[in-house]
């Protein structure tokens, strides 16, 4: 069984800020991780592997070549092979263009079953990965947190829903996106950091998943970003100090009369 | 704070303890210590993390490549730094598979060197109720007895005992030899006759677990025993010699970890409206431990580097190294509670833990005496050869 994690680097904090002037991620002095999520999402992968006793695990990425150093970590966390999808023409895509790529992608490698987590912890859409199902007309099951059967062409898996659990028998191949409730992600071995140090990245273009370039990236998507920022620091607030309850809400009044807000 | 120029690989096996030191070992270190209780999850970790194979040759399942003693030091010491009695169940292990790497053929090194790589726990047994520092006054004997021997005694305060599968033990084959009569085996955890006595409830390395072996007419083919009948003294100084640095690597760690949280502390306890850091009087007590610990660490990686080099007289460098490291913890962990002040003194904190586990490496795999007997014989012999 050949099984796609679709992983996404991200800044390794869940407080993430934003510069005033550009408008853009602080990324400096932040450290690229594999977002969390997705790392619940190559255990399960793995695991499936093991459980199954063949098959492969192949992640994929779209990024820039710094993400590559994701690819090498998921190696080493028992990954097989690692395919990072890295052009010019990707950059700037929202959710649409992006899942388009990576179902692009999922065209070229014909996987059993695409895995993901169930959102990044930077954009927080969880979009990308029912995208990639909506682009190929593949079932999805999302906020997945137990497979209890999967083989070739068919999985039965648990989501997890606001008031509990919801038990889904899909065709394969289908999108499936991850909770943390899944698995406990294993540590890299030594061996898995040897193997992921000498591992060969592949490296796709738009040509490469015959992808038109008018279509991804920023081209390709139809949500513009007028302004980001980030909302005014909240101050402290007034005590009002009077003798008396009473005296304390003349006072207020008289503040919310001046403000004209009453 | 210096750079040692650790290959890649070493670099690779250091990351990886550590992740399991911040994420494995720190959250269960004050409960193994409370319970006294094996940490075989954690043992687990290590090796499904491939460091229980650092210290063994590729061709046996590990990858040891040409500096097996050094990965076995840094591993130990990075372990070390967060819990001294956890780390031991891997140093412990080591201890126990010297034998066989040092005396075993290739028949036995293919028969357990791979399982031990894999994540089987071993250990080591010399020490008797009677036999302590004098280890060529044992009483366990083996007899021959056609293909087999039949072994009887009991062994004492052995690391991993009952814990593990996999044990090298020394017994007299010949005791009118003395030490000449002495011979390794290793022994397999369920064989008739081998079963385990008292579990010692101990004052530091709490979280592993020292236990009597007892050996009544226990039956082990010929095929077990590691060389030649009546090398085993030989197999025991030999392993010490490549241990030594294993235990200085376990008090290098200790002392370090133990710096580290002193460190951390003293820059966030506020006293007089400053942090207790900003005190000269404290500084120095820091630049003076952090100085310490920085020679211990030259000491032990030198010696380590030099046994895989090939030495052929490590026995002073090696008792120099567990001697100088071990000393260094001792007293680099008992001024890290100082500056911790009362709150270091209670178990609230991880720091006494660090003392408590800093003591037994004065102590065992020979006492820091018998280290300095070492050291003074190998003057002795160095200016006889001369």
């Amino acid at each position: 069984m050949n099984i796609v994690v679709c992983i996404k680097q991200v800044p390794d904090t869940t407080d993430v800020r934003i510069d005033p002037v550009t408008n853009t991620l602080v990324r400096q002095g932040v450290e690229s991780i594999i977002n969390p999520f997705d790392a619940y999402a190559i255990e399960e992968g793995v695991r499936i592997k093991e459980r199954l006793g063949s098959g492969k695990v192949i992640i994929v990425t779209m990024g820039p070549p710094q993400a590559e150093k994701a690819l090498r970590e998921a190696i080493s966390l028992g990954a097989d092979e690692a395919v990072l999808l890295c052009s010019r023409a990707f950059a700037g895509g929202d959710t649409w263009a992006t899942s388009l790529t990576l179902s692009q992608a999922m065209k070229k490698i014909n996987p059993d079953v695409v895995l993901a987590g169930k959102q990044a912890i930077d954009g927080d859409t969880a979009q990308v990965g029912p995208g990639i199902s909506c682009h190929l007309d593949w079932p999805q099951a999302c906020y997945v947190s137990k497979i209890r059967e999967i083989e070739k062409g068919r999985a039965v898996v648990e989501c997890l829903m606001e008031t509990g659990k919801e038990v889904l028998e899909v065709e394969l191949p289908a999108v499936l996106t991850v909770v943390k409730e899944i698995n406990e992600p294993r540590l890299p071995s030594l061996k898995g950091k040897m193997r992921a140090k000498k591992a060969e990245i592949t490296v796709w273009s738009e040509a490469d998943i015959e992808a038109d370039p008018e279509k991804v990236g920023l081209k390709g998507s139809p949500t513009a970003v007028n302004r980001t920022f980030s909302p005014p620091r909240r101050t402290g607030g007034e005590i009002i100090q009077a003798e008396t309850a009473g005296e304390a809400g003349k006072i207020l009044v008289g503040k919310i009369k001046e403000l004209q807000i009453g | 704070m210096l750079e040692y120029f650790f290959t890649e690989e070493q670099q690779m096996m250091i990351d990886t303890a550590r992740e399991i030191g911040e994420k494995k070992i720190i959250p269960v270190r004050a409960q193994y210590d409370e319970e006294q209780a094996f940490p075989h999850d954690v043992f687990k970790a290590i090796a499904d993390a491939d460091l229980t194979g650092v210290y063994i040759p590729d061709e046996y399942g590990g990858c040891a490549g040409d500096t097996g003693i050094m990965n076995m030091c840094l591993v130990t010491e990075e372990l070390s730094k967060y819990c001294g009695g956890i780390s031991l169940s891997f140093a412990g292990t080591a201890l126990g598979t010297l034998p066989i790497l040092i005396s075993g053929d290739d028949e036995q090194k293919k028969r357990w060197l791979p399982r031990i790589a894999s994540g089987t726990l071993a250990a080591f047994g010399i020490t008797e109720p009677d036999a302590g520092s004098d280890a060529a006054s044992m009483r366990t004997t083996a007899v021959r007895d056609g293909d087999d021997y039949i072994i009887n005694g009991t062994k004492l305060f052995i690391s991993n005992g009952g814990e593990a599968d996999i044990y090298s033990i020394f017994a007299m084959t010949d005791k009118a030899k003395g030490a000449r009569g002495c011979s390794c085996f290793v022994l397999e955890k369920g064989m008739d006759g081998f079963t385990f006595g008292k579990k010692e409830d101990k004052m530091g390395i709490r979280a592993s677990c020292t236990r009597e072996l007892i050996f009544q007419d226990l039956r082990v083919p010929a095929a077990n025993r590691l060389g030649r009948e009546g090398t085993g003294f030989m197999t025991a100084m030999k392993t010490f010699d490549n241990s030594r640095p294993g235990v200085g690597s376990q008090a290098l760690g200790i002392a370090q970890g133990a710096l580290d949280l002193a460190i951390d502390y003293a820059r966030q306890r506020k006293q007089f409206g400053r942090p207790i850091i900003a005190n000269q009087g404290l500084q120095w007590m820091l630049a003076d431990m952090a100085m310490q610990v920085e020679a211990a660490r030259a000491l032990v990686y030198a010696t380590a580097r030099w046994i895989d080099a090939g030495a052929k007289r490590p026995t002073g460098a090696s008792a120099m190294s567990k001697c100088f490291a071990s000393d260094v913890a001792m007293k680099v962990t008992i001024d890290a509670i100082q500056v911790f002040g009362g709150v270091g003194y209670t178990k609230e904190y991880p720091i006494e833990k660090y003392a408590r586990d800093a003591k037994i490496t004065q102590i065992y795999e020979g006492t820091n005496q018998i280290q300095r007997d070492e050291i003074a014989l190998a003057l002795i012999k160095e200016a006889a050869r001369k």
